[in-house]
């Protein structure tokens, strides 16, 4: 433990590797780092609190750069379930797929989804910036309450269901809106955003002008005045 | 919770790995179901007329004396026996040795039959049942585990999967179905039989009824999707192959890995980090309500 050369699953357990990069010394002047052989293990890189950049070979399993603050974390390969919940700040970039409620109730940073998301990306988000270079699936920014999640392929069905004020840009076509979702009219401000994220996320090959806007249409119950009185 | 797990060869020469492939899969996934596991082994026989019977003895079983006297009835018996379980080669149709076996051995627990099928499955944990049944050196085409996370039903032999309910036919499931005492008794009215009071049992059996009248796997797990209510990932095998089906709200985790050697299945990916080029495969999650099938 306390060694560089052992972020490798293969010489180290998870409880040591993680315990090393969440108590960096800085006195070493160390920054970046390299893991090896996740094999799909969880909750890799989970509560990360400094400026590090870490590079992890290969596909992670549940919760991996969970609550993540400040660190850049790079994922050669797919992520499993839960990716950067509730993260605080930093980045993290998956270079494959990542699985279902990728960025859930995360309050900021950003993610970024070279491949496509699962099912209920963005769940409950509040305030991250989420890129997905490919498509997403169902209930995908189901309850999101803050941050920006763009979308450059399609959406599954139910897109932002009881969505607060997320707002989502989409290039592709959404299966189906959840309750409340509504299309919205792109002002140069989301344009400004938009190429922001594009920028992040490196891509070149959409244009911002080719993606639609959807928020809330606050019609829900918790929206409406007259119904303070209740409580 | 639970773990589930398949592995379905593409070559013939790797047929010889099929155990040591699987045991790790389970292995790997006794973090998510610690109560029980088991496994169900396809490997055909040589000649195609013969049956295998997979059954489970009492601790006080006596085999020595029901090899002596079940050989002494069916002239060509063969008895391969593996920790609590036995599994019985016999040219004899299974609605005459089932119906034997039921009259004249009813502390036997039969687990499964079929001419390809052996099935393995004790409770305790995934490690040692590997291990129990000698997992490691058994053969086959293609192979579907399990292992369990008791909810729905006791931690007992009766809960435990894979559950068999027609011949060669299999099948593991993670999650938990809400509707499956109304569809035990519609099954039962059709003639089905039931040992358990497990969720599982009944999706099987809902299975094995549908394949019976559609004759095709496709067809059957698509008719899941509106008449099973609840959570689930399945995975269905039958003599030729296995197909997955995860329902549609998806609650439940699968991803799949495909080679040029093999296709695995498993409720996560770390379940198959150990095998043969996995991180060249084509890596990817089976998309809710559909239905994906090899080799059927």
């Amino acid at each position: 433990m306390g060694k560089l050369e052992n972020l490798d699953f293969k010489k180290n357990s998870l409880r040591n590797i993680n315990n090393f990069l969440q108590n960096i010394d800085f006195k070493k002047n160390l920054r970046e780092f390299v893991i090896r052989n996740p094999s799909g293990n969880h909750a890799i890189c989970a509560g990360l609190k400094e400026d590090i950049s870490v590079n992890i070979k290969g596909h992670v399993g549940y919760y991996c750069g969970g609550m993540n603050q400040n660190a850049n974390i790079t994922i050669e390969g797919n992520a499993g379930t839960g990716l950067g919940e509730n993260m605080m700040s930093g980045l993290i970039h998956v270079k494959g797929n990542v699985s279902q409620s990728a960025g859930a109730t995360a309050h900021g940073g950003t993610i970024i989804v070279d491949g496509n998301a699962s099912s209920r990306c963005g769940i409950s988000m509040k305030g991250v910036d989420i890129i997905i270079k490919g498509s997403v699936g169902h209930m995908s920014a189901f309850m999101a309450q803050s941050g920006t999640l763009l979308i450059c392929g399609d959406a599954g069905e139910a897109l932002g269901d009881s969505i607060y004020e997320t707002v989502i840009y989409i290039a592709g076509t959404p299966k189906s809106l959840g309750a409340d979702c509504v299309e919205k009219k792109i002002t140069k401000k989301d344009l400004i955003k938009i190429d922001e994220l594009l920028n992040i996320g490196k891509i070149k090959k959409i244009k911002s002008s080719k993606f639609k806007k959807y928020g809330s249409a606050r019609k829900l119950y918790n929206f409406k005045i007259d119904n303070v009185s209740e409580y | 919770m639970c773990g589930i797990v398949g592995i379905y060869l593409k070559k013939k020469n790797l047929h010889q790995k099929l155990g040591n492939y699987l045991s790790g899969m389970l292995d790997n996934m006794s973090s998510r179901g610690p109560d029980s596991a088991g496994f169900a082994i396809y490997n055909k026989n040589n000649s195609s007329r013969t049956y295998k019977y997979s059954v489970c003895c009492p601790s006080d079983f006596d085999i020595k004396k029901f090899e002596i006297s079940v050989g002494n009835e069916f002239k060509d018996i063969l008895i391969k026996s593996v920790s609590d379980h036995l599994v019985i080669s016999t040219k004899t149709s299974p609605k005459l040795f089932l119906s034997f076996l039921g009259n004249n051995y009813k502390e036997l627990k039969i687990i499964g039959y079929g001419k390809s099928i052996e099935i393995f499955k004790q409770v305790g944990n995934p490690k040692e049942i590997v291990k129990k049944f000698k997992l490691n050196k058994l053969q086959g085409s293609h192979a579907i585990g399990h292992t369990r996370m008791a909810t729905e039903s006791a931690i007992t032999l009766d809960g435990s999967h894979p559950y068999s309910t027609g011949e060669d036919e299999c099948l593991v499931h993670n999650g938990s179905l809400s509707n499956h005492n109304n569809l035990r008794r519609k099954l039962i009215k059709k003639g089905k039989k039931f040992d358990s009071f497990n969720d599982t049992e009944v999706a099987a059996g809902y299975i094995s009824n549908q394949l019976s009248e559609t004759k095709s796997m496709k067809k059957t797990l698509t008719k899941c999707l509106s008449n099973l209510d609840g959570f689930y990932t399945f995975i269905a095998g039958t003599k030729n192959g296995f197909a997955v089906l995860r329902d549609e709200i998806a609650c439940k985790p699968a991803v799949i890995a495909e080679t040029k050697d093999y296709v695995a299945v498993a409720s996560e990916f770390q379940a198959m980090a150990h095998l043969p080029d996995v991180n060249k495969a084509k890596i990817y999650e089976p998309e809710p309500g559909v239905v994906y099938t090899w080799g059927n």
